[in-house]
């Protein structure tokens, strides 16, 4: 093991040219396990495939080869993109092209290596190989990178996600890693490394698109005698998860990247601000963190550059707003977590009234590669002014859900159409919900827009930070802005007034809108209606008035959701009615008379006592006292009971 | 108990204010919840008046001021188990345990808390029971469930 860390750090790390000899790469190809006279079994490991059962496949898997007393190699490795294939297996047989498997349950374990190991592969499971010069190919499977879901993506930062063993700091240097960080501390002054980001023209992927480059400029140029590096992964919003795959699947390079951006801006304190509840997450970063200063990437002369970079680990306590640079600050120094008025920014006045550079999970992935790569190789991916690819965390409604990555200048609607490829069950698309909590609802008539943050801009859409939520007819628009307003309700700090009273509102006359009507007391109709009428006042009043971007952008999802579903929004107030049957308040139940057989099931079961009947004759449902539960509709055998 | 407060307290020997989530983080995690007793211990250790911590520590969902019960379960409320119907899934909890989220049933067998996405998207509605997901979870599901946890305490 010593051996094995003195030639990685001689050899490899301090070797100056970019080739390394034939020698050297024959070791490190050993390392990468590509060229192995053994067979070697990848298992997904990460949240979503444990959550599938990844860790029962393991164990089988396991079980399996001491069972046959076979040699071959079973790694953990991290998540390879769609999360509906989970948990994803890949065999690679000596010599031979890698092959994955999907959804490899438990029980499927065995049938499926016995298939492997004679020869005898089962097409069901069969997802696709990857090859690589000098391995044989496997005749009629097609190739990983020609499925529909990987042929229209572009996977740079994601690159190594999936492939090797993300607490093996080993197989990440023999994948090349962390030499650009020692080639950068050794050869590069600061403002070297701050001229080529900027030159590079990365923007920040939190969803401001601020360019990276000049805010660690404006960081190095703020004279104090310490500065702050922060990497948010704090990724709060419901339903994105890319950045928490990111850290579970490739931990070092995000290491590597905050060391960077550490020594561009002159800090020698990096922090990763990390959300509370991502338990793999966490365990995998600090061991990466581990690792790291076990080899001297982090820690006092590094390298004999004579810089010094210590990398910490801070877990956020839970609460949305501490994504608001501000406020994430203020959580940092031990206070509430609220937002503060913005000049001074971070950049000249930040963590401990020192210079700090905040960046997301996303925009840190990106800066290795440019360094390793220049800055033109960079410019040559995407659109002029957004260069680079963009990370969407897919969920909701579509046949595909998953991470995925595309190319800036992609129009939502290949996404849509060749990575989610469609809608699930055949149902009618509605609309895509971007940007998480604040973002706003897309209709069939945006679907043209590229995915690039001025084009984004000027159509009045905002990125977010990956989120990307397929809906389809099924959901219900009210419903589903309701449920974004209770989230930025209870997640409002209370600072300022037009956030905490606008939200409260605003939750307030929409859960007026999908009550039930026989609950209503008089007076409250036209309060409904008064609150109906000023909704896009209030809304108005929190974009102009509120402090920080959670109060500007909380209407966002009401707002753009009455512009495009204006129709569904009056269906549900003057007609009382629910298009999707989703809102319970305003479905009515009735019963079949022809279909009933008096079974009595669900007056039994009716929790507020509202059917009545005689046993063998048709019962009835008396309206004023249903509550719209709708047990009656699932327990019926006899499908007697009707939803209108 | 209070021996575990000292030795945690004594890792933070320089008592900055920006020790303090940190430290309130790993008393909870060694103790569950944050208790009356620990906060002032805290308080006198930093020099913070306990009301200000008592602010803070309410202003964060991390903190919890009550022990979890015997059992904990997490429900995800993320955008995509909402939209498979994890709303259904809090009601019958909510119903079956007589418990807001949060809670602790009054035996101290029960608690539960609603979370915003643990990543499960495309299996939604997710819960966790014990360290174990549990995945397209249905509200009829829950009764059996709540039954089969009793019977694990009892037995145990």
């Amino acid at each position: 093991m010593e051996d094995l860390k003195a030639f990685l750090k001689q050899k490899v790390l301090l070797f100056e040219s970019d080739t390394l000899p034939a020698e050297t790469e024959k070791m490190l190809q050993q390392i990468r396990r590509d060229k192995t006279d053994v067979t070697v079994i990848h298992v997904s490991s990460n949240t979503s495939s444990l959550i599938a059962g990844a860790d029962k496949t393991f164990n089988s898997i396991k079980s399996y080869i001491e069972e046959n007393e076979s040699d071959s190699v079973l790694v953990k490795v991290g998540c390879v993109g769609p999360a509906n294939y989970e948990p994803v297996v890949c065999v690679q047989l000596p010599g031979k092209n890698k092959l994955f498997f999907r959804n490899i349950t438990e029980e499927k374990v065995e049938p499926l290596l016995n298939g492997v190991f004679h020869n005898d592969i089962n097409d069901e499971d069969l997802l696709g190989q990857i090859g690589s010069k000098g391995f044989e190919l496997w005749p009629g499977i097609p190739f990983m990178n020609e499925l529909p879901f990987f042929a229209s993506q572009k996977r740079i930062v994601l690159g190594n996600c999936g492939c090797y063993d993300p607490e093996s700091i080993e197989e990440y240097i023999a994948r090349g890693g962390y030499r650009t960080f020692i080639k950068t501390i050794r050869h590069y002054t600061y403002e070297e490394v701050c001229d080529i980001i900027e030159r590079s023209g990365l923007r920040g992927r939190s969803g401001g698109g601020y360019l990276t480059g000049l805010k660690w400029k404006q960081a190095l140029n703020t004279s104090s005698n310490a500065r702050y590096v922060i990497c948010n992964a704090k990724e709060s919003d419901p339903g994105s998860f890319s950045d928490r795959t990111i850290l579970e699947s490739d931990p070092h390079r995000l290491i590597e990247g905050m060391a960077i951006a550490a020594y561009a801006t002159g800090a020698s304190n990096a922090i990763l601000y990390l959300k509370c509840n991502s338990g793999h997450a966490r365990e995998r970063v600090q061991k990466a963190i581990d690792k790291a200063r076990e080899y001297g990437i982090i820690g006092h002369n590094i390298y004999s550059s004579g810089y010094n970079l210590d990398i910490s680990v801070r877990i956020e306590p839970g609460a949305f707003v501490c994504g608001e640079e501000t406020a994430l600050i203020n959580s940092l120094e031990g206070k509430r977590g609220m937002p503060q008025l913005k000049p001074p920014y971070p950049t000249t006045s930040g963590l401990m009234g020192k210079p700090t550079v905040i960046n997301n999970v996303e925009t840190i992935m990106n800066v290795p590669l440019i360094m390793q790569n220049g800055p033109e190789w960079f410019r040559s991916i995407g659109t002029e002014k957004s260069p680079g690819t963009k990370i969407f965390a897919i969920t909701g409604r579509g046949r595909m859900s998953g991470v995925v990555e595309v190319e800036m200048g992609t129009t939502l609607q290949t996404i849509l159409d060749e990575i989610v490829d469609g809608i699930r069950d055949g149902r009618e698309f509605k609309a895509i919900q971007l940007g998480g909590a604040q973002g706003m609802f897309i209709t069939k008539e945006y679907l043209d827009t590229p995915v690039d943050f001025d084009e984004m801009r000027a159509r009045g859409l905002g990125m977010g930070a990956g989120g990307f939520v397929v809906i389809d007819e099924s959901t219900c628009i009210v419903d589903m802005v309701r449920y974004y307003m209770e989230f930025i309700r209870n997640e409002s700090c209370g600072k300022c007034i037009p956030c905490r009273e606008g939200t409260g509102r605003i939750l307030e006359i929409l859960e007026s809108v999908i009550r039930k009507p026989a609950n209503e007391e008089s007076g409250t109709t036209l309060e409904r209606f008064k609150g109906v009428m000023q909704l896009e006042t209030i809304s108005t009043v929190m974009k102009d008035a509120s402090l920080c971007g959670l109060g500007q952008t909380a209407p966002n999802p009401f707002v753009s959701a009455l512009g495009n579903f204006r129709e569904e929004f009056e269906e549900h107030i003057f007609d009382r009615k629910c298009r999707a049957n989703v809102c319970r308040g305003l479905r009515t139940f009735s019963i079949d008379v022809e279909k009933c057989t008096g079974c009595t099931v669900c007056a039994g079961k009716c929790p507020v006592n509202a059917i009545y009947g005689t046993r063998l004759q048709p019962f009835f449902i008396v309206e004023d006292k249903c509550t719209g539960c709708g047990i009656c509709y699932d327990v019926c055998k006899f499908s007697a009971v009707i939803v209108r | 108990m209070a021996q575990d407060i000292e030795i945690i307290l004594k890792r933070y020997k320089q008592g900055r204010r920006d020790d303090l989530i940190p430290l309130l983080q790993e008393i909870q995690a060694s103790e569950g919840h944050l208790s009356e007793e620990a906060i002032v211990k805290v308080g006198s250790h930093l020099g913070l008046s306990t009301t200000k911590i008592y602010g803070l520590a309410t202003f964060y969902d991390q903190f919890r001021f009550f022990p979890a019960g015997k059992i904990h379960i997490k429900i995800c409320n993320g955008t995509s188990c909402f939209m498979n119907g994890s709303q259904a899934v809090i009601d019958k909890f909510r119903e079956e345990l007589r418990i807001a989220p949060g809670q602790t049933t009054r035996n101290g067998n029960f608690s539960f808390d609603v979370v915003t996405c643990m990543g499960g998207c495309f299996h939604g509605p997710v819960i966790l029971v014990n360290g174990e997901y549990n995945i397209r979870v249905r509200p009829e599901q829950v009764p059996d469930l709540i039954k089969r946890m009793k019977y694990i305490i009892e037995n145990d």
